[in-house]
């Protein structure tokens, strides 16, 4: 590659930073400039090594993440161009440590706010080097055809209404890097189109300068026409004034410099660009212009005329035969992406899933339409929570109160029963926290905490279909059915279940009906009349309860209600709540740090050797 | 984000804080000086420790607002009492002055020991691409610029900096050649690590062996902030001398203070009537221009721009700040008032979403925009830029007022001649 390119077809770069949408920005543009090889060689983003997917056409590729820079260039020599993403506070570090990178031939610095030292000290050590910088503070710069900086240029509509898939002949530097699409139209639209584009940054003291890349379109002899976007500040300008006036620059150079209002202007207006601003009379923009035009440049009469300008000096070049006309060549179309084809209302793709309960989208999470902070600003407790996200539902205080008191009650009943036995087993085991709670969670089921709901099916469907306690009662019989929440293994009458009383006397005070409850209690009387231990135990009275609950909180309709039951949902509450002692018993075995656990042979009934 | 002017105040608070650090002690600065702002009283800090210099001292006093020239603009006050300074003080506070070009209110003062001196040097850091230049002469004072010949330029390598250049060696034979020389050292080294983009200490003198800054002007490098922003102690960038903001411009200002996008407004001519509302940094400045070099500079209204895509919200307020002050008035010759709604080629801005907010702002302005017989004028490419245009053309039909819309195969300045010439 000659000196005076910076690019080529074949050219391949490092990108730093993961800046996803920049690289497939990168690689559409490969794709329609028919490209063999991607022009993204690898990614660095510190600290994280992988693999990032992105499309090329149609297919999908792969380019590899290396956690250093360092790694990158060593395993990927053949890429001598560095895109540098990193942000103004480390430009400057990692552009200084590509400098020092052989392999890396050109570096573009992104970042806006480099502080002006730090501009300079990679100035010097670049011109040490002898390497080419563009920017800081500039999106970059494209060579039609062949090369495109992250996201210059902009849309793959606006690149293929530019024609920037092909070179045309027209070498365009600007400091600007806002202006450059309007400019690459400007020149697709009055010449053949462009070469190749620089937007060298706004800074005061960008890399490289106007006259650098003027210099390399004047050595290059595919470049036919130079065009320049100066502006008002700095003397950048009158580096080209001294190369025409010293017989440097031989193609004819097309340059409007902009901000001839600031004389209309109040002093100490700051356009935009960090060097914008006029200091000296030589600084303006009509300075500038005059005296470009006086060395031989091609001035328009104001920023309106640039086109027709550039027209007059391609169609010259054209008949004098410098430029010949090239076929146009179609570019091959790149597919819409899914997203923006949606955005656009082109495309619709039905659903996989469906969640009607919260919404991560937005600025704040929600449960149901209510965003978390409120829930926890707003005084409320985990029965808010439980009640929009089971029910979806804002039930009422009585109600979330009693949801909570179900969960304390719930939350542990020691050691022995078979969840806490299985969670202590596992940890004893040395399984995690998470392995030690599923093994006491699956437990739970038909003979271990599930009567809670079949509780309030079976006396819910009895007392709705009208039957007597007493009918009820014989009719389980018949079935044989143990009536589920009724009966405990030490509470009697004489010895009442302190929970069943305390949830009872609650639901007295604050339900507006306990029609259910006062039915199982005439259950109990019967059951209490056959065997003393036959109570309505607290699974019981909670399934029980909570079809009070919900008849009274006046939101539910039968068949809501009815729905509750046919889902299982008071189930969760006992899984919820015995969560609560399920991890507190794994976490207290770690804290003991006790053994693994084998249970006593003595204990154990061996038959196999007796022929059983 | 670029170099900004900092008070005289700052300048030498910066330097005397750390010249010390710079040094290795060898010189210290005493901070003997105390800034005056509206509504405070010199009075009032005589009376706290650590302020008896400005009873045992005569003291100078100068307004410090970034501006120079205060001597031949006579609002200096030398070798006065802390009586005179005070009533100095609150004669000037307040008060509308023009200096050069530029009339503004005189609001903060620097009031410090005066110095009685007989020698003034001239000393000032400059920032280059490759280099920093150190000029020096001994012929310092107001006449620096007629005596710009004698003044000595030293050479600093942006890489090695001064392990590369002896300073005294550079220095001329003079009186205070070695104190000179031992100051200039660590005042360089202060410079570069402080973010300091332009210095300039004229004059300064030498008396019993220290050297006294007596006027300073300097510039920092405000994108350094985050490197060196510790040592600057919550440095002030006042606002350029004169310009006093109009409500609507100090609304955009807020605006664009609270947002990630971009919002000016400059308000040039409120009886212009050439308004334009231009999205791009780059390209308001060319419509502003374009106008200009058609020779309707005396026209246009406003100078300004929003970019970085702002939120439909800002838009909309941004839009409707503009159209309030274009629909004041009616041109009182009944002339057309012209809105030039502009742009390049977006890269990324959603054209489209970026209308949304113009457009509502129009429709609410829809009764004034007629009564002051306002023509509108769109040029506008990028994404979704066909929508944003098609929206454009749909309001012309409701609006009631001529809006004419261009696409990125129009120049993007035509429209203003279109307007102008129509």
């Amino acid at each position: 590659m000659a000196d005076y390119e910076l690019f080529t077809e074949d050219t391949k770069s490092i990108i730093y930073g993961l800046q996803t949408n920049a690289i497939q920005r990168m690689l559409d543009f490969d794709y329609v400039c028919r490209r063999e090889i991607p022009s993204v060689a690898a990614v660095v983003n510190p600290g994280r090594r992988g693999l990032h997917k992105a499309f090329f056409g149609t297919r999908e590729i792969l380019i590899p993440i290396y956690p250093n820079l360092k790694e990158a260039a060593s395993n990927h020599p053949d890429a001598d161009v560095l895109i540098n993403f990193a942000s103004f506070r480390s430009a400057y570090p990692t552009t200084m440590e590509a400098l020092d990178i052989e392999t890396i031939r050109t570096i573009t610095i992104i970042a806006e706010g480099v502080p002006e030292r730090r501009a300079r000290e990679i100035i010097a050590k670049a011109k040490l080097k002898g390497k080419m910088i563009i920017g800081p503070a500039t999106v970059g710069g494209i060579k039609a055809g062949a090369f495109k900086i992250g996201n210059t240029a902009g849309t793959i509509e606006n690149i293929i209404e530019s024609k920037l898939y092909r070179p045309g002949s027209v070498g365009f530097v600007s400091k600007s890097g806002g202006m450059s699409n309007e400019m690459y139209n400007i020149i697709a639209r009055n010449t053949d189109g462009l070469y190749e584009g620089i937007a060298i940054g706004g800074d005061r003291f960008p890399g490289s300068t106007l006259i650098d890349h003027v210099l390399r379109f004047e050595q290059n002899p595919a470049v036919k026409i130079i065009a320049v976007l100066g502006e008002v500040g700095g003397m950048d300008e009158y580096q080209i004034v001294d190369a025409l006036n010293e017989g440097k620059i031989t193609k004819p150079l097309v340059i409007w410099v902009t901000g001839t209002c600031s004389k209309v202007l109040p002093g100490e207006v700051q356009f935009g660009h960090a060097g914008a601003m006029a200091g000296s009379d030589l600084e303006t923009a009509d300075a500038k212009n005059e005296i470009l035009r006086e060395a031989g440049a091609i001035v328009p009469t104001s920023f309106d005329d640039y086109g027709e300008k550039l027209n007059e000096v391609y169609e010259k070049l054209k008949l004098e035969g410098t430029i010949k006309e090239r076929d146009e060549v179609r570019p091959p179309n790149v597919p819409i992406d899914f997203k923006t084809a949606v955005s656009e209302g082109m495309v619709r793709k039905s659903t996989n899933f469906i969640c009607t309960i919260s919404d991560d989208r937005g600025e704040e999470a929600t449960y149901g339409h209510v965003p978390i902070s409120e829930f926890v600003e707003g005084g409320k407790g985990i029965g808010d929570v439980i009640s929009m996200l089971w029910f979806k539902k804002e039930l009422p205080s009585f109600a979330t109160r009693f949801i909570e008191m179900v969960l304390m009650t719930v939350a542990d009943h020691g050691p022995a029963v078979s969840g806490a036995h299985n969670t202590i087993v596992a940890a004893r085991a040395g399984k995690d926290l998470v392995s030690s709670l599923v093994s006491g969670v699956l437990t739970i089921g038909p003979r271990f905490g599930g009567a809670i709901n079949d509780a309030a099916k079976y006396f819910k469907d009895a007392h709705d279909r009208g039957l007597s306690p007493e009918a009820f009662v014989r009719e389980m019989k018949q079935k044989d059915i143990n009536i589920p929440g009724i009966g405990h293994r030490i509470k009697s009458v004489q010895n009442p279940d302190k929970r069943v009383e305390t949830l009872i006397r609650y639901a007295r005070e604050t339900f507006s009906s306990t029609e259910y409850l006062d039915y199982a209690l005439k259950v109990e009387v019967i059951t209490t009349a056959k065997k003393n231990n036959l109570i309505l135990n607290v699974d019981g009275c909670i399934g029980i309860l909570f079809l009070d609950l919900m008849k009274s909180s006046g939101v539910f309709t039968d068949e809501e209600i009815q729905e509750v039951i046919d889902l299982g949902y008071l189930n969760g509450l006992f899984v919820l709540g015995r969560s609560i002692g399920l991890i507190g018993h794994a976490l207290d075995q770690y804290r003991l740090k006790e053994r693994l656990y084998r249970h006593p042979q003595d204990d154990i009934l061996y038959l196999a050797r007796e022929g059983w | 984000m670029a170099q900004r002017g900092i008070r005289e105040y700052t300048a030498k608070r910066l330097i005397a804080e750390n010249i010390g650090t710079y040094s290795d002690h060898r010189i210290e600065l005493p901070s003997k000086q105390i800034l005056i702002r509206e509504g405070e009283n010199i009075g009032d800090y005589a009376k706290k420790p650590g302020y008896e210099w400005l009873k045992e001292s005569k003291l100078a006093i100068k307004p410090d607002q970034l501006f120079g020239k205060r001597g031949k603009s006579n609002l200096l006050l030398l070798d006065a009492t802390l009586d005179e300074a005070d009533m100095f003080i609150q004669e000037m506070m307040g008060r509308k002055v023009v200096v050069g070009d530029t009339e503004g209110i005189l609001k903060d003062f620097l009031v410090e020991p005066y110095v009685l001196h007989d020698v003034e040097y001239y000393l000032a850091i400059r920032t280059e691409r490759e280099r920093d230049v150190i000029h020096f002469s001994t012929e310092g004072g107001v006449e620096i610029e007629e005596n710009w010949d004698r003044v000595l330029s030293i050479e600093i390598p942006v890489i090695g900096g001064l392990d590369e250049v002896n300073v005294l060696e550079k220095l001329p034979e003079f009186k205070d050649r070695e104190i000179v020389a031992a100051f200039i050292e660590p005042l360089y080294k202060l410079f570069c690590d402080l973010g300091f983009a332009f210095l300039e200490i004229n004059p300064f003198t030498v008396k019993d062996g220290a050297v006294i800054p007596i006027d300073a002007v300097a510039k920092l490098d405000d994108t350094a902030a985050f490197e060196v922003g510790s040592k600057w102690d919550s440095v002030e960038f006042p606002a350029p001398f004169g310009r006093i903001l109009s409500k609507e411009e100090e609304l955009i200002t807020s605006l664009d203070d609270k947002s990630g996008a971009s919002l000016k407004l400059t308000i040039l001519n409120p009886e212009g009537r050439i308004w334009t509302m231009v999205a791009g940094g780059g390209a308001s400045v060319i419509y502003a221009d374009t106008v200009s070099d058609l020779g309707f500079g005396s026209e246009l209204a406003n100078y300004g721009e929003y970019s970085g895509n702002p939120t439909t919200d800002e838009t909309y307020v941004y839009a409707k700040t503009i159209l309030d002050l274009m629909t004041r008035k009616k041109d009182p010759q009944g002339r057309k008032k012209y809105l030039l709604i502009g742009g390049g080629i977006a890269n990324f801005t959603d054209v489209a979403k970026t209308f949304t907010g113009i457009v509502q702002a129009l429709t609410e302005y829809k009764e004034r925009l007629q009564d002051t017989n306002v023509e509108i004028y769109v040029r506008r490419g990028g994404p979704n830029y066909k929508e944003g245009l098609k929206i454009m053309k749909e309001l012309g039909k409701s609006l009631g007022v001529p809006i004419e819309v261009f696409g990125p195969e129009t120049h993007m300045t035509k429209i203003v001649k279109l307007a102008l010439e129509a």
